[in-house]
């Protein structure tokens, strides 16, 4: 009975290359010719050495890269399009989320020293996290050579004696990591925010919670200390004391202490970097907020910087803020 | 089909008879068996390391421990060391006895056996040194290492089909179906998975989604489903129940089964009509899973009791359960509405566990027990298999449950906009309760250990023979 023999196993064998040519190699045949969407560029040289570091120590298997059309999902920015990918081989979606997704973090966190802080020691600037540190991406050396700088690592977690110096493959990841950025699609709603993890503020706080009018505003104070450490602390730490050369300190900021609120206003809407700060220039770079950040948001943290850590500052209102928003960048 | 379920009626390959004294297949299953249980001990070895990092991420952070390369060792080492082997080795066996008759090439079978052992060997040390191209999940050997693997596929399935065709019997007995395909398929799969052309951005995420799914589901899944319609008649010592369902499940299986990979990259930019295939036959799976589940079981009735009493029918009685409740887990998960809380989710990580430990590795368990004291004519202690069924068994229930509760939670954390940082910290606990069940499910492998070492070279335990008396002689 050869005949049975070839008839079950060549039948089998036969049916199944039909269904994979089908549904696995004649889509994927069709789906790689997929055209790059508008602003969606390849990566540089650098980049994709980063790229190749990011695999090679397997951050994908924590974290996604892929943007799915979920409620949930919004705060790491718009829908992925199929034209984000165009570029993306090995491809980098990622199963699995004990990290956030990375698709935005350009965006949300666009810092190189925010980025280095963290890789060398995630603790240092979110003490709950399970991220595995990366310290051997990182040199520890007595004196800093020319054309390096060092990394600000705050004193409790820097080595006792030396200066942390990224190393070539560091630097490679951290600039793949800035190079994730989602281009915009006109007609593609943003969704209200591009930011991170640390963006995702509660919905409740989207709504204006407390009243709004100038007159009688209240801020909310529980409100504003859960909005900051939601999308500031990682930098400028829960204690307001930020990292000494990389993220400036809020307590005493003349910024925060002012009575017009301007400036502190604008850097959170629009973001900052390079300014002289109380004599200092820091190295980092301010995250801008006013696409994830509604008016009474950004007025109850401003309010909870102003009265926290010692600062005892004039209340700003929503008003404020919408009026210094409405002036634009 | 040419081949209708009557002609094939029970009797002709009747697996409950008995073959002649085989040495050398004996040493050659003793061979797989030794070498699958090394790579279990190493690669959940691995596993327990990585479910300690949860709670303490600086422990062993160094290059060559870092999380990202150890979790593929511990994900391709179980599957293509462990699980692979092992099942390969049950295969021989039930490929060679199911046929009446004599392994066609004994060398062709150590070849394949060096060559899994290689590929499992270079995998893990290029895996360790960072040859990790993209992560793409089960197969991110470096390519020329996974050709050492479809070579030894290569091999034995020569070795299988060139044994069944000097088969005594007309018929070819059921479980030869599965094993045979799951290789032919799996060839298949590890090609289309090499070849570059088409693997460019977002045609490589859909072959992700086809490999991802097809590895298991054509290759683990079939293997141990021959493996179970060999070992349970053979356990109980009567025929199957329905040869006509068996049959009906290898073909639904095979219509179904690979057109749900899609299922990992739903709400991704994949075409919607993929994704809802994927859907569609995710629940048309209910189809062979019911179908083969019912028959397993059918095929025990009556002789539940047994299962306290027989430990070899005990690991395949839980392999049967947790084929039918974790596909028909996997099956609600691919719902859309399921999706948007699950996915990304650490329940994916337990639903992974209940299928590849509930089912394949009890299954493959069950199996040895069954199996290789026959071959090798020693046994191992009643105690021993019992530490190691319930050890086994607690742990991988706490793990599961756990991740289930947690997943759950931590989905519902996203969808209700906390903060990231508030779904890592809710976490804690149930990746604590996670490592509680790794801890048995590790000790309970050095147990198996130990029984191994009594079924091959150690002396043989007090276990009763693995096959029951029939119920005439019970009754
Ligand atoms: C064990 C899982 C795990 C691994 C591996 C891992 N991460 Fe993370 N990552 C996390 C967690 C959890 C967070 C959230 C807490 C935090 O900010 O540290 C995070 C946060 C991040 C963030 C901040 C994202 C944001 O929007 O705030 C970046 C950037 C990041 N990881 C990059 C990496 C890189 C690069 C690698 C590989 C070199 C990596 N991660 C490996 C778990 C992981
Ligand atoms: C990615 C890191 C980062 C995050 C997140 C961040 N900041 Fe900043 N912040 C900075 C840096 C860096 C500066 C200094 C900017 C400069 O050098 O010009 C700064 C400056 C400031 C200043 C002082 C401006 C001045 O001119 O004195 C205020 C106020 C401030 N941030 C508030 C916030 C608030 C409120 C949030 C949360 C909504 C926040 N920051 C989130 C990095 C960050
Ligand atoms: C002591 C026993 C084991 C422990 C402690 C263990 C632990 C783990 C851990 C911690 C992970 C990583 C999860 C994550 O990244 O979030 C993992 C992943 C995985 N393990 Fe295990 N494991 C064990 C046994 C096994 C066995 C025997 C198999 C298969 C035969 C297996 C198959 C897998 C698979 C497929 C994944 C990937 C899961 C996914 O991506 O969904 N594990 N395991």
């Amino acid at each position: 009975m050869k005949k049975a023999m070839w008839a079950i196993f060549g039948g089998a064998l036969l049916l199944y290359v039909v269904i994979v040519m089908a549904i696995a190699v004649g889509p994927a045949i069709d789906l790689a010719q997929t055209p790059p969407g508008p602003g969606v560029k390849p990566l540089t040289p650098l980049q994709a050495e980063g790229r190749q570091v990011f695999a090679s120590n397997g951050c994908d298997y924590c974290h996604t890269e892929q943007v799915r059309p979920l409620p949930e999902d919004k705060v790491f920015g718009r829908p992925s399009a199929p034209g984000d990918f165009a570029y993306v081989t090995p491809e980098m979606l990622g199963s699995e989320r004990t990290g956030p997704d990375l698709t935005n973090v350009g965006n949300a966190k666009p810092s190189d020293v925010w980025q280095y802080i963290h890789l060398y020691d995630p603790r240092a600037v979110e003490p709950a996290s399970i991220m595995p540190n990366f310290k051997f991406l990182f040199r520890v050396v007595d004196k800093v050579p020319a054309g390096d700088t060092a990394v600000p690592v705050p004193p409790a977690f820097a080595p006792k004696h030396g200066y942390v110096i990224p190393t070539q493959k560091a630097k490679a990841l951290v600039a793949y990591l800035l190079s994730l950025k989602q281009a915009p699609i006109p007609g593609y709603r943003m969704n209200g925010g591009m930011g991170g993890p640390t963006s995702a503020a509660a919905p409740a706080a989207s709504a204006p919670a407390t009243s709004a009018s100038a007159g009688g505003y209240v801020f909310d104070a529980a409100k504003g200390k859960s909005l900051f450490e939601a999308n500031c602390s990682a930098c400028h730490q829960s204690t307001g004391e930020g990292i000494p050369t990389a993220f400036p300190p809020l307590v005493g900021n003349p910024a925060v202490e002012a009575d017009d609120p301007t400036l502190q206003i604008e850097t959170i809407l629009h973001g900052a970097h390079g300014k002289v700060i109380s004599g200092k220039r820091y190295s980092g770079t301010m995250t801008a907020f006013a696409s994830q950040l509604n008016d009474t948001d950004i007025a109850n943290i401003a309010n909870y910087e102003r009265s926290s850590w010692g600062n005892h500052a004039k209340h700003v209102t929503p008003a404020e803020v919408a009026a210094e928003r409405a002036k634009g960048n | 089909m040419a081949v209708t379920a009557q002609a094939l009626g029970a009797s002709a390959m009747d697996p409950t008879r008995t073959g002649g004294d085989d040495r050398a297949l004996a040493s050659l299953f003793k061979a797989y068996t030794v070498s699958a249980t090394f790579w279990l001990v190493f690669g959940t070895a691995v596993g327990l390391l990585l479910a300690f990092k949860f709670g303490a991420p600086d422990f062993w952070a160094e290059k060559y421990l870092t999380f990202g390369r150890l979790r593929p060792i511990h994900t391709n080492d179980v599957f293509y060391g462990w699980a692979s082997i092992a099942l390969v080795g049950c295969a021989y066996y039930v490929t060679v006895r199911s046929c009446g008759t004599q392994l066609y090439s004994i060398l062709l079978a150590r070849i394949g056996l060096w060559l899994f052992n290689i590929a499992a060997i270079a995998g893990t040390i290029a895996l360790d040194l960072g040859y990790n191209w993209g992560d793409l999940e089960y197969r991110e050997w470096p390519w020329p290492i996974r050709l050492v693997f479809l070579a030894a596929l290569v091999v034995t399935v020569w070795n299988l089909l060139a044994t069944i065709a000097r088969r005594e019997s007309k018929d070819i007995y059921l479980s030869n179906w599965y094993i045979v395909g799951g290789f032919l398929w799996t060839c298949v799969i590890c090609v289309v998975a090499i070849l570059p052309w088409y693997q460019k951005g977002l045609g490589q995420v859909a072959i992700s989604g086809y490999f991802m799914h097809n590895a298991v589901g054509m290759w683990f899944t079939p293997l141990a489903l021959g493996l179970f319609y060999y070992a349970i008649p053979k356990v109980l010592n009567r025929p199957i129940y329905s040869y006509a369902l068996g049959v009906l499940a290898f073909w639904t299986n095979l219509v179904f089964y690979p057109m749900l990979g899609g299922h990992h990259f739903l709400f991704s930019p994949l075409p919607w009509w993929l994704q809802t295939t994927a859907i569609i036959c995710s629940v048309g799976m209910l189809v062979p899973v019911l179908g083969g589940g019912a028959n397993y079981l059918l095929t025990m009735r009556g002789r539940y009791h047994g299962r306290i009493e027989s430990y070899p029918l005990a690991f395949l009685f839980v392999g049967v359960i947790c084929y039918v409740f974790g596909s028909m887990q996997g099956t609600v998960e691919a719902l859309r509405s399921m999706q948007a809380i699950w996915h990304f989710s650490d329940f994916t990580v337990g639903h992974s566990h209940f299928t590849m430990y509930g089912f394949v590795t009890f299954a493959a368990w069950g199996g040895i027990y069954a199996l290789l004291p026959l071959a090798t004519g020693k046994r191992p202690g009643s105690l021993g298999m019992s530490v190691h069924f319930w050890l086994a068994l607690t742990g991988v229930a706490i793990y599961v449950i756990a991740l289930s509760i947690g997943g759950t939670v931590q989905g519902l954390d996203w969808v209700h906009d906390k903060p990231f940082i508030q779904s890592v910290i809710d976490m804690k606990p149930y990746y604590l309760w996670r490592g509680v069940g790794g801890i048995l499910m590790f000790l309970s492998h050095l147990v198996f250990v130990w029984n191994v070492w009594r079924m091959t070279a150690g002396k043989s335990g007090d276990a009763p023979s693995p096959i029951m008396e029939s119920e005439e002689a019970a009754a």
